[in-house]
């Protein structure tokens, strides 16, 4: 491979892994407080798309508006909605469960995520929908050695928002209150709810978080890929999985790195290989990650207490 | 009333609520994208979400005056000794006869093909209820096993020729390897990565199916598979070779309902062995430690039973039972293909599981056979059924989480004097 083509295949891993990195913050959080894999979490991002569409589609048709009201429209009211998702889910299916076997939340927690794909799916159709193109252009496009390398400016938006987003996530949780209650949460969940902190309102602020989060990314996927239909959220889901498991589960800046990781290694995989195979180059790695270093890049290994 | 809370405080929840309420229903229940030609339309459907904010806030505004204090447990008491315990033998006799005798009544004549994949999705659910039920791992995986076993004797029957008898114990044991090799680095950590890792090796088995043309025949499959043969005879119209058909020797002509009841009986067949194969596992020493495992794996380790090596058996065994599941799908219907096994065909099984109850074989035979005849009956609930599925899965563990008819647990009672 040479260097332009590097150069391209760089610009889009990074821009895929900075969709699985949003995703994977949801995963991680939510793993590091109540430890458990929350499976319905890419269908929360899937719901983020489809309510961005759904807010383009409305205003869209109502009045004519310009395109960057209509994105920060769109974006503005999938958070609102898929935060309120992202809460009921843990309300609903996940609170009256705390204390119960391991494997019962789990369950609820893919019953859940089929409830919510299929809940799509009848409500709004399985075909898949086009989202306009409503980004159009490129920030940068130059031809190096014979090789067109180009970064169209709905890759260029998720990169920049997904690091304005990783960037607030951090300073909040490092400088805030509830930041400081997620830590402690997430270090030991009984000994804070002993020390006052209200441990079922930062366990529904992790999951509306990695709600927010998703929600973004879904609506950016949209714009960026211009096509949704209500089964994106499961691939999508396991693999910000494997990106949380990569960079360390419990870790938020590993999830960022696992995320990163991962949109480069599926696309310069898919450049050796055929694209069918992406998938499996990532579901491959996870496995491996497992077998050889399960405490993931950044995280702690995990010590089992009695 | 709970506690001293005024009245504008229950306003003010039930607004919050009735809020929340709309957000969750108006864009998505009430705003309905469709595509026509045109472009996208919207058309908005308001009557659904209305009333369910209206309900929520009057019910939030009437939930404490109806609220009652909450009672103190109250512990049912046991029975000593189940009195079914006694006529178990005879139960199980009068069942067996009347699942020999089905086919030939008319109701159950008619159901032939929903009856044998009731039994398919039975071996696949007890399969599960080993993996799921008695050690405690969830697998989301299962369908990868099944199509392990399906591809295993298609391929087999395709290139070499093998029959179906001698094709079964190899997919079991194909798909009880593979079993092996992917529990091996998984199992070691904690339980739930290998929900997350069958899932993604469901899928990667799924795609390798679709992707590897040469080998599997891509997305269309392998098809003109051998039917199994009955006690050597064939039960297909006209015998493959020198053999002889079953219907030669009985000396009927053949009509296409006879190979389905042969099939019926193969189904069940197995399905009888796996339930007496897996009541004799779950009494050993294995399937003792597979429960105790799920009850405590600290206490079990300090007992000296090694984790990892129990879970291997239970998820390889688990797997094996998919294995020869997926080898009588194959006979049965003759061709197989990738979609057959995608991750709703994981989904249906482990909702059978949790809905018949998880560890109790009673209760998942039962579910497999409602879950498998209820789309014969009502046509309109197969567009709802995933939605149910998951729904289902998320209230039985919230109200349920033993099942509809869970296991009696084995116990000894000393006498009481």
């Amino acid at each position: 491979m040479d260097f332009p083509q590097f150069l391209q295949q760089l610009i889009n891993g990074l821009s895929l892994g900075a969709i699985y990195a949003l995703i994977a913050i949801g995963y991680t959080m939510v793993y590091g407080i109540i430890g458990m894999i929350n499976f319905a979490h890419g269908e929360i991002y899937m719901i983020g798309a489809y309510i961005g569409l759904i807010t383009i589609t409305a205003i869209g048709t109502m009045f004519g508006c310009p395109a960057w009201l209509l994105i920060v429209s769109a974006l503005a009211m999938a958070i609102l909605v898929t935060c309120c998702y992202g809460w009921a889910v843990e309300r609903f299916a996940y609170r009256p469960l705390r204390g119960s076997p391991r494997l019962v939340p789990l369950i609820s927690a893919i019953g859940m995520s089929i409830f919510l794909q299929n809940y799509i799916a009848v409500l709004q159709t399985t075909r898949d929908l086009s989202v306009p193109e409503l980004i159009t252009g490129h920030l940068f496009s130059f031809t190096m050695d014979g090789f067109n390398v180009s970064m169209s400016n709905s890759r260029a938006l998720i990169l920049i928002v997904t690091i304005a987003l990783m960037a607030t996530v951090t300073i909040y949780i490092r400088s805030t209150r509830m930041g400081r209650a997620c830590r402690a949460c997430s270090q030991d969940i009984r000994m804070a709810g002993l020390l006052g902190i209200d441990v079922n309102k930062v366990i529904s602020f992790t999951f509306i978080v990695g709600a927010f989060l998703a929600a973004v990314g879904g609506v950016l996927i949209g714009l960026s890929i211009n096509k949704i239909n209500p089964f994106i959220g499961f691939v999508a889901g396991i693999k910000a999985f494997t990106a949380a498991v990569i960079g360390g589960i419990g870790s938020i800046p590993g999830a960022m790195l696992g995320g990163a990781l991962l949109g480069l290694i599926e696309t310069f995989a898919s450049a050796f290989l055929p694209t069918e195979y992406k998938d499996i180059v990532a579901f491959s790695l996870l496995i491996l990650i497992l077998l050889i270093r399960p405490s993931g890049l950044l995280g702690r290994p995990e010590v089992e207490k009695v | 009333m709970r506690g001293e809370t005024g009245m504008h405080v229950v306003v003010k929840d039930a607004v919050i609520a009735a809020l929340v309420t709309a957000l969750l229903t108006i864009p998505l229940i009430g705003l309905r994208l469709n595509v026509e030609s045109t472009g996208l339309v919207l058309r908005t459907e308001m009557f659904w979400p209305l009333t369910a904010i209206l309900v929520v806030f009057f019910g939030r505004l009437i939930l404490p005056f109806i609220r009652r204090p909450t009672l103190p447990v109250k512990i049912p008491t046991e029975k000593i000794i189940p009195k079914i315990a006694e006529y178990r033998k005879v139960w199980l006799g009068a069942l067996l006869v009347f699942a020999v005798t089905l086919p030939f009544t008319p109701p159950g004549g008619s159901m032939l093909t929903g009856l044998t994949m009731a039994m398919i999705y039975m071996l696949l659910a007890l399969g599960l209820n080993i993996v799921v039920g008695y050690a405690g791992l969830l697998d989301l995986g299962h369908a990868a096993f099944y199509a392990i076993g399906a591809y295993t004797y298609a391929l087999l029957n395709q290139y070499y020729g093998l029959s179906f008898w001698q094709a079964l114990p190899l997919a079991g044991i194909a798909a009880g390897f593979f079993g092996i090799v992917l529990g091996f680095p998984v199992l070691r950590l904690r339980g739930d990565y290998l929900a997350i890792v069958t899932l993604g090796f469901g899928e990667i088995v799924r795609l390798l199916l679709n992707n590897w043309d040469s080998l599997t025949g891509g997305p269309d499959g392998i098809t003109n598979i051998s039917k199994p043969t009955l006690f050597g005879w064939e039960i297909t119209r006209r015998a493959r070779g020198e053999g002889e058909t079953l219907w030669q020797f009985l000396g009927v002509d053949f009509v296409n309902t006879y190979q389905l009841i042969a099939l019926y009986f193969i189904g069940l067949l197995l399905v009888v062995v796996a339930v007496i194969v897996i009541d004799r596992l779950s009494k050993m020493p294995v399937g003792r430690a597979w429960e105790a495992l799920r009850e405590d794996e600290i206490a079990c380790r300090s007992l000296g039973l090694s984790p990892t090596m129990i879970k291997l058996t239970a998820f390889s065994l688990g797997s094996m039972f998919a294995g020869f599941a997926g080898a009588f799908y194959a006979a049965y219907l003759g061709s197989v293909t990738p979609d057959s096994f995608a991750f709703i065909e994981s989904a249906i099984i482990l909702s059978i599981v949790v809905l018949g109850g998880m560890g109790s074989q009673r209760g998942v035979l039962l579910a497999a056979l409602t879950l498998t005849l209820l789309p014969e009956f009502a046509r309109d609930f197969a567009e709802y059924r995933m939605l149910i599925f998951g729904l289902v899965m998320v209230l039985m563990m919230i109200w349920r989480p033993q099942g509809l008819w869970p296991a009696s647990r084995r116990r000894v009672e000393l006498p009481t004097s």
